[in-house]
Order: C-alpha cells, then structure tokens, then sequence
C-alpha cells in the first residue's frame, strides 16, 4: 500500500496502478475514453488529465494523463485543480467540435459514454460555429451498424479488435484529422467478437444492428441477470426485454468467466426467443377441443408408467422436476450414448483430484497451452479469445525487469514484438487459433490422440508409446512436452467435439504426468451445450438406454424436456422409439421435429421468460433469471409444468396444485453431488432493507400508456414468486449482490463502463465476489473407464470415408441459429475433402457428392481443405439440414454426377 | 361595523365592473400560443414526420404517459412505428416539449377533449400527427443531424464538409 494525496486528502492505494484506474477504485469520478481495464492504457484520447504536484509545498503543479502515470508513494494530485478540470472539459470540446447533431437518432443515446463525460466536465454548449467533418458509412454485416461521423478516435475499436481479438479486417485509415475507423471496403466484420465493439465504442459507431430492429433505450428496457444458453462456458449476459419482445443481450461481468466480452453467437444468438414460429399453445392431438388441460392429461399421466428424456439445453430445475415425475430409474439423458460416455469420462477426470480445472479467466494466464481435438474459436468462442490473450500475455514475464508497467499497453506491445506464449492447435483442420499457435498437428481424432499419448509418454516413461508415430509428430510432441514440464502453468484444451474418447483421455495422461512431476496441469474441457455438465451430474442413463428400456414395452408415454431427439440420432431410430409409446409427452419452446411428432405438445418458457440454474463446463452452477412475464400464461418454466404434473399424477386435483418452494434444494437433497448449486444466487425471499431489486431502471418509461391501448387502467404488475427482483422500477436503488444485477447503472455513469463502480477495484472482481459455486469438490465417485492403452492409428478405408464433425460459431448451435443474423453468417452444409481424394472421387471445389450415412443420404458441396488427412471427410457439425447423424461416423461418398 | 359597510359598498360597485366570466362554450376562451393543451405531433417543411423516435418525451414525462416504439424506412429514417399518449394520464405539464430535439411533439392552445369513456382518452399515433409544422415552422431535424436518412446526403448537411475521402494524403 502506498499513500496518495488527491486534493489534500490521503488514500492509501494499492501500488503498480496507474492513476486513473486508481481514482475510479477510490470512486472518484475521472473521465476517460481510450483506457479500458481489459486493455490497458495508451493515452490517446487526453482526457484523463490531473493536476500533479512534486510535493506539499508545490503550488504550481503540471498537467499529467491520469492513465499515463503511475501510483507512486507521496504523490500529490489534484482532479478538480481550475487548470486540470478547465482541460478536461477544452478537450471534450475539441472532441465534440466533429461530434453530429445525432443523439435522438443514436442507438447509443442513453447508454453513452461519450454523453456521459460531456455532463460530466460540464460542457453544455457549443461554441464551434464551422462546418462538421463528414465520413461515408460501410456495410459490416449483420451484425453491426456503422455511423463514422461519431467518432472521437480514441482507438479503442483497433486496440479491441486487431490487438485483443485478433481480428485482420478493421483498421485505422487515412491521416491528421482524417483518421477512419472501419475495413478496406465494405464487407461483414469476420471476427467472432466484432459485437464487442458496440460496448467497447464509447460512442456511436459501431452500434448493434439487431437492436435497431426493434430499437429500445437502455432506460426503458426490463433487464435481469442472465447466462448465454449458446455453448457450455456459461458467460454472463444482461438480457433486455421491451413490449414483451427480448430486445438485446449485453456483456455481464463476471471476473472468473467472461469478463468484459462475449462472443458473437452470445450476443446475437438471443432471437429464438420473439421466433413467431414458437410453441405458444398446449396441443393435446387427436382430442376435441373445450377440455381443460389437465382434463385431457388425466388418461396420459396417470395411466402406465412414464419415461422421462432429459436434455443438456434445459436447467438443472427442468430436469430434475422431470426425474421427479416419471422417478430415478425411469430418467434419461437425451444424449447419445457415445457423447454421454465422453462427458462421464470428463466428470471422472474432473473429479479425480489429479488435475485442476481453470476458470475461463484463468485460462488467460496459461503459459504453455495445449489444444488437444478442439476447435475453441468454433466451439466455445470465449475460450478462444482467452487463449489468445494467454499468448499474448506470455512475453509479459520476460519485461519484468524493465521499468514499463504492465497497464502501459503501448510500451509493452512495443517491447514484445512479435513475441508469443506457447500454443500448439491439434486439429483435423486450420483453425482461426492457428495464426497464434507455435506449433499444429492436422490429423485424424485418433492420431490426435496418440499424439497427446506421446506427449505424455515423454513426460513420463511409463504411459506406452504410441508406435509408429511419424518422426515429425515425434518430434512435436517431445517439445511439447519438454515445454508442459518446464511451464509454470500449463493448460491443456480438449472436448468432445470431436466424439473420441482417446483425446480425452490422452488430456487426462498428460494431466497425470504433470502432476507426476508435482506440476498442477490445468485440464479445461470443452462440452456440447449449456447445461451437459448438469444433465451429466445427474449420472442418467443416455438416449440410447432409453429406446432398449423403450422396447420392452412396459411405458405408456415418454415425456421429452426441450430436446429435439432427431438431432441426437437417425431418423428411424426416434421413430421406432415413439411408436413404441401410446403417447409423447414434449415440453418444448420451439416447433421441431420431435414437437411435431408429440401427441401432447406443452409450451415452455425459454431462458429470457423463465429461471433455472446451469453447469457449465468447468461445473460452475450459474443462475439465471426471468427477464419479463409472457403475456401468454400458458408459456411456463418446463419445471413448473413438470412439478404440476407429479402433484397431479400423485392425486392432487387441479385447482389444488401447490406453488413450489424451492426446488433446488429438493435437487441438493435427492444428489448431493450438487451441494452448492442452491447457493449460486440468493434465494427468493432474499430482501434489502425490506424492497426487491427492480429490473427496471429509474428512468423506465411509458408505464401508463404501454398497455392502454388494451384497457385505459393500468394492471397490477406481476409479482415474481421466485426470485428477489421485481418487475417494475420500484426496489432497492444500491447495489445488489453480484449475481442480481440486473444491470449497470450508476448516477453519472449510464453507459456500461459504469461496471466500473460494481467491482472491489476497477477490473478487479465484482463486489462480494463473482457470482457462481464451483460444484467440484464434492465427494461423489464418478465411474471413469480410465485405460493407458494408446489407441490404434487411423487407417484411410477405400469403401468409405471417416467423418469428422466440424463445428461452426454460426450454425453448429440450435438455437442461435434461429436468429436471423446468426443464421446469416452461418455456412451452407459442405463436405470438406483433401485434394487426392476429391481427385479419386473425380471432383472439384464446388462440384456435389452424394453422400450415404446409415440410410441417409445427403447431397453436398465439396470444398477443398488440404490440410485435412486423407480418408476423413469434414461435415459441419449439426446445421439444422444436417442433424441427426450418429457421431463419430462414416459415410460413402459418390460422384453426383457419374 | 364600517368595515362591513365598505365590503358591501365594494362588491355593490362590481356588479358595473367587466365580466370576466365567458358564456363557455358558446363564447370561446382566449388562448396563447403557447398555452398547454392537447399534444400533437407536427411535420417537417418537406412534410415527413418530425418525430424520430429517440424515447426522450416518454423519458421526461412525470406520470409515464407516452408510449412509443422507433422503427426505420428503408432509407434509415427513423420513426414512431406507434405513439401513445395515454391523456386520462397526462397533467399537460410541456416536459415532453421541452425534452423534443426535433420540434417533433408540441402542446397546442386547446383543451376541449372531455370524453364520457375513459378509453376514448388513449390517443394513437393517427390521432395526434397533425399535418403542420405547428409552433416552429422551418425546422427539418435531419438536415442537420450527421446521418444520412434520405433527407440529405453524407456532407450535404446545413455545416458540414463534403465527406473525407480516406485514401488521401492531402491535409
């Protein structure tokens, strides 16, 4: 600790900081543009300017950049010296001098940054009387909208997009006071993070093309605390909801996961929830209408036994609510065997003790890292762009001695170079993380796998090596194994995207070897969906357990959760399996294959109009909560839906059915293995000073004339029984615990750079600590299967061709890919070949193949990847026309055309 | 006593006075231009709709009265896709005015909106643009905003600079 003096005053502050990110920790309010706590500072836009003085008796003092200059003992420091302040607000006006008349048509407006700091040193009036600075505007895709007038070249855009994500198509052009943020022509940004930059843009230019759609101030939208249903790392978002439609997904900080980005799929991914081809009704087919509901379910649920299929996609509620209806033995995950094998293997590995399973963040701080079978930009897009940072961050041990701090970006990229941690991609196919990677193996899943093998038997002698490794695969992975043992923290990357169990447990020998060497290697898992790690938990049998239980023929219904079963198997599989039950049970929200096939079809809510908890990954159980009330009383939690069913099915009558409690404690009780889930958000009667917290803003607007049109006097609001906000504005005006808040806000700080104010110290973790319960540690014995046998190598077969899934940020997820700017970026369904297989096929880029999985036959697209082996054919992984193939797989591949 | 005499004696010389009391409706009252009536939204001089969209007139509105959503045309001009002003709500207090960047929504000289049905006091959108500038003629909020809405072009604005053409080098 050191002692600052700020305007007479004395702080003891925490040394290594610079200036203003210590000013805004104390809660002083310092403006800033082109600082940002994730990417340092570089002193661009002037802005933070403060008064330094030498010592107690200097008067005079000089003009420094608070961002600039470092927390030294006995700094005296003045904010609102007349020089410093008349300073900052001079160059607010310089900025403002180019600055459009455009507030009241900008989707920024109210949220910005930029009008933020304008109040805030008290520029309100223009003095520049001459003509404005014009740009032309570029087209960059679905997903952002482009305004270049605004900018204030604070550089922020470049520094985020080039440096922190990687990206290659936004740059800075031009020269002097021409400078011009966008690509070299017109074109969609390519990045996977580009929405970032409507939050990273302290004002206007970069803007978030779907909420102009439905355009809606952040004031007057409905917000809560929410979690990305769209990969299995579980960011946290604020989901915002208007006239009964979700409206906008931002960035929820979460020091341990997302921090301050999200990924692209994340943000854009939220337009499932207004589809208007939703399941809004019950449908009980083959009934006469006029019947009550639960009338028409009496036949359904209390005749015959009940099979229950769970589903990664819903909660840890749903799917216990489920388990409880149709009991223990008669619940099934709805995963295919292969993939529920993968994630028991996982589980086991996670809780074996011989390895450490990082959070997201802390993935960012891994040396030498490891990607083994896994695409991450594809698959989980947020670990990709820690991992970038963990490269990036590296070199940053080696500048310890020289005098730069490490928020000084500029100095220190300049000091780096070209200078790069450790990474190396194992993957059939280039992948984005490539251009970072020091060294990458395109192989087979299986020879993937052999090659962690060798990893790990160079590492330690006594796992077997793989024979007849090719000398350059030998060689790769003796460095890389020299580099996991000299590593301080070493991280190895693997999943099951792939659907080979080898790789994973190749990741586990690696992890054991290291340990062997007193190393505490960190294992991070990528999983397929949301909530696979807690339908996992639950230690169900899989889908294909169910259709053996199926065929004996003592069920009368399945009941299905939110699991469309025709993406998880062939065809005429799921078939058999429906007809062997009388009825089907389906509790979904979309209108798919299997919700077509259901005799009763019952809706439910989505994340955005309902709550539950989710496992993500790194088994952390994270809460998230209703955004808004449906208008439509029949869309409700599938857990309330389920709960109401056992009470009914157990003899309740209709009007007699019980509210629940709390469920998750029930779930803690019935499988301890989830002790600690029940804390990851307070529970529904948490209160402070007696008042809920308001998802509403203070300012929201149009309370009494929004639903007018309907009935001129206004309806009581909704009261939300589960959780401890409210619907309305009216609650508690602090701040709430972590996981609660329903958004940013802060007096004088209405963008979302407020979040500043929510964190123990500015970028530091949020107050109270980051929201979510680790639920490792938990003595529950997983069964594992662990074998040291290294696997045999892949073998080309002449007859057919091995496939390997290969999964895409857009497309791969079933539910983004409802949102029509997600579906926009996503590929058409092709089939990846080497150039000498294509010759064998007499095919060219372009040309179509027929291909034969099982009886299915699939006409595709050939596009040339070279890198791929020969004998492995690429498919991408679950678009909506090509689900329902039974991974891993094989496929006869025909010319079309001969 | 003699107080009580000069009041009788004051209120007997009103009655010579002039009438303040009109013989409403029948004799109408007269009103300002800026008195604070009924609430319209006005056009601009090309005739296009004043009204933007930015939410500001439902953001200061005390009793939360005015309901809106923005939507776009497809030159990206801005526009109430629906306006609710809820009157059995709104205390005519003019923040609404005064918070319009655009001149958009303006209180007009009239109050004769009594109705026997509450319902009837919701206004829609339909009910309330009228075809006028109303109280400030001349104004056209996009031809001096930065963006380009089909109004003007980029650069073509009332003080501003033909657009930067970016791949010069000439200061």
């Amino acid at each position: 600790m050191v002692r600052i003096y700020i305007d007479q005053k004395p702080y003891d502050v925490k040394p290594g900081k610079n200036l203003l990110e210590t000013c805004l920790t104390l809660g002083l309010d310092l403006p800033y543009f082109c600082w940002h706590p994730a990417m340092g500072s570089v002193g661009a836009c002037r802005q933070c300017a403060v008064k330094l003085f030498k010592d107690e008796n200097d008067k005079t003092g000089r003009l420094v950049m608070a961002c600039m200059e470092g927390v030294r003992d006995n700094m005296y420091l003045s904010l609102n010296d007349t020089a410093a302040h008349d300073f900052r607000s001079q160059n607010i006006e310089w900025l403002m001098s180019n600055h459009p008349h455009d507030c009241a048509v900008c989707d920024e407006g109210g949220s910005c940054h930029l009008q933020d700091m304008t109040v805030m040193t008290g520029h309100a009036y223009r003095r520049f009387r001459f003509p404005k600075r014009t740009y032309q505007n570029q087209y960059l895709g679905p997903f952002l909208h482009h305004e270049m007038n605004r900018c204030i070249q604070c550089y922020r855009c470049v520094r985020f997009y080039k440096d922190y994500a990687g990206g290659k198509d936004l740059d800075v052009f031009a020269a002097h006071n021409h400078v011009y943020f966008g690509r070299e022509k017109d074109g969609v940004l390519e990045n996977e993070f580009s929405g970032n930059l409507a939050e990273v843009c302290p004002t206007g230019v970069f803007t978030d093309k779907t909420l102009r759609e439905h355009y809606t101030r952040k004031w007057d939208m409905t917000m809560a605390p929410s979690i990305c249903q769209h990969c299995s790392l579980g960011c946290n978002i604020i989901a915002g909801e208007r006239y009964g439609a979700l409206r906008q997904i931002t960035n929820r900080f979460n020091g341990a996961v997302n921090g301050y980005f999200i990924c692209d799929r994340g943000r854009y991914g939220y337009e499932f929830v207004n589809d208007p081809g939703r399941v809004r009704q019950p449908v009980i087919r083959g009934e006469k209408e006029g019947r009550n509901l639960f009338e028409s379910l009496s036949g359904i649920l209390t005749g015959g036994k009940l099979l229950g299929i769970g589903s990664p996609r819903a909660s840890l509620e749903a799917n216990f609510a489920l388990r409880r209806l149709v009991g223990e033995e008669n619940f099934y995950q709805g995963i295919s065997e292969n993939e529920a094998g993968l994630l028991r293997k996982i589980l086991a590995i996670q809780h074996s003790g011989h390895v450490y399973t990082p959070s997201l963040k802390e993935t960012e701080y891994a040396d030498v890292t490891l990607v083994l079978g896994e695409d991450p930009t594809n698959s989980a897009p947020r670990l990709a762009l820690a991992l970038r940072q963990a490269v990036r961050t590296k070199p940053l041990e080696n500048i310890a001695g020289s005098n730069i701090p490490l928020w000084n970006d500029a100095a220190i990229r300049e000091m780096i170079q070209d200078e790069k941690g450790e990474l190396f991609m194992a993957y059939p196919v280039n992948t984005k993380l490539d251009e970072v990677a020091s060294g990458m193996l395109h192989a087979a899943p299986e020879d993937i796998a052999r090659f962690g093998f060798a990893v790990a038997h160079y590492m330690e002698s006594s796992v077997p090596e793989p024979e007849g490794l090719p000398a350059q695969t030998k060689e790769s992975a003796r460095r890389m194994a020299d580099l996991l043992q000299k590593a301080e923290r070493p991280l190895i990357v693997s999943g099951t995207s792939l659907f080979n169990e080898d790789i994973i447990q190749a990741a586990y020998q690696i992890g054991q070897a290291l340990e062997k060497a007193e190393k505490k290697a960190g294992l991070c898992f990528v999983l397929p969906e949301c909530n696979s790690a807690g339908l996992a938990m639950m230690q169900a049998p899989s889908l294909a357990m169910a259709m053996r239980a199926a065929e004996t023929g003592e069920f009368a219904t399945a009941v299905v959760l939110e699991n469309d079963l025709y993406r998880r198997a062939e065809r005429s599989e799921i078939d058999r399996f429906f007809n062997a039950f009388k009825n089907s049970l389906v509790l979904d929200h979309l209108e798919n294959d299997t919700a077509r096939k259901a005799t009763v079809l019952i809706p439910t809510a989505t994340f955005a109009e309902g709550e539950g908890t989710l496992v993500n990954n790194e088994e952390r159980a994270q809460r998230f909560f209703q955004v808004f009330m449906p208008k439509n009383e029949h869309i409700r939690e599938s857990w309330r839906w389920l709960d109401e069913f056992r009470q009914f099915r157990e003899g309740t009558k209709p009007d007699e059915l019980r509210e629940l409690d709390n469920l998750l404690e029930e779930l803690v009780n019935a499988m301890p293995q989830f002790k600690g889930a029940e804390m990851a958000a307070p529970l529904s009667d948490f209160r402070i000073n007696g008042q809920r917290i308001p998802r509403e803003p203070h300012r929201f607007s149009g309370r009494t004339a929004m639903l007018a049109n309907v009935a001129v006097s206004e309806p009581k609001p909704p009261v939300d029984t589960d959780s401890p906000l409210s619907f309305t504005m009216e609650g508690y005006r602090g701040m709430p615990p972590a996981p609660l808040t329903p958004f940013y806000w802060s007096p004088g700080w209405n963008s979302g750079q407020s979040v500043h104010k929510y964190q123990s110290e500015a970028g530091g973790p949020l107050r109270g600590g980051d929201p979510g319960v680790r639920l490792l540690g938990n003595a529950v014995h997983f069964s594992n299967g662990f074998h040291s046998a290294s696997p045999a190598a892949f073998k080309r077969q002449m007859d057919e061709m091995a496939l390997v899934p290969l999964t895409h940020i857009f497309g791969s997820d079933e539910l983004s890919v409802l949102s029509p700017s997600v579906e926009g970026r996503s590929p058409r369904p092709y089939i990846a070949l080497n150039s000498l297989d294509a010759e064998r096929l007499h095919v060219s880029e372009g040309a179509i193949l027929k291909m034969r999985i099982g009886d299915q036959v699939f006409d595709l697209p050939v596009t040339l990847k070279n890198e791929l082996p020969e004998g492995l054919a690429g498919l991408p992984y679950n678009l909506p026309s090509l689900s329902g193939i039974a991974w891993p797989a094989k496929g006869v591949l025909t010319n079309a055309t001969v | 006593m003699i107080s009580l005499l000069r009041s009788i004696g004051l209120i007997f010389l009103h009655m010579f006075r002039k009438r303040e009391t009109i013989q409403y409706p029948e004799e109408k009252v007269v009103l300002h231009p800026r008195w604070r009536g009924r609430i319209v939204l006005t056009r601009d001089p090309d005739g296009g709709e004043r009204c933007v969209g930015c939410y500001l007139c439902a953001a200061a509105c005390p009793v939360d009265c005015i309901s809106l959503q923005a939507t776009e045309d497809e030159n990206g001009r801005r526009y109430p896709a629906f306006f609710r002003i809820n009157f059995s709500r709104c205390i005519f207090c003019g923040y609404c005015e005064e918070a319009c960047p655009t001149y958009a929504i303006q209180l007009t000289p009239d109050f004769e909106m009594g109705e026997y049905n509450r319902q009837n006091l919701v206004y829609e959108k339909e009910d309330l643009l009228i075809d006028s500038q109303g109280k400030y003629p001349g104004y056209n909020y996009y031809k001096v905003a930065g963006l380009a809405a089909g109004v003007k072009g980029k650069g073509e604005g009332a003080n501003e600079e033909p657009p930067v053409d970016i791949r010069s080098l000439i200061p």
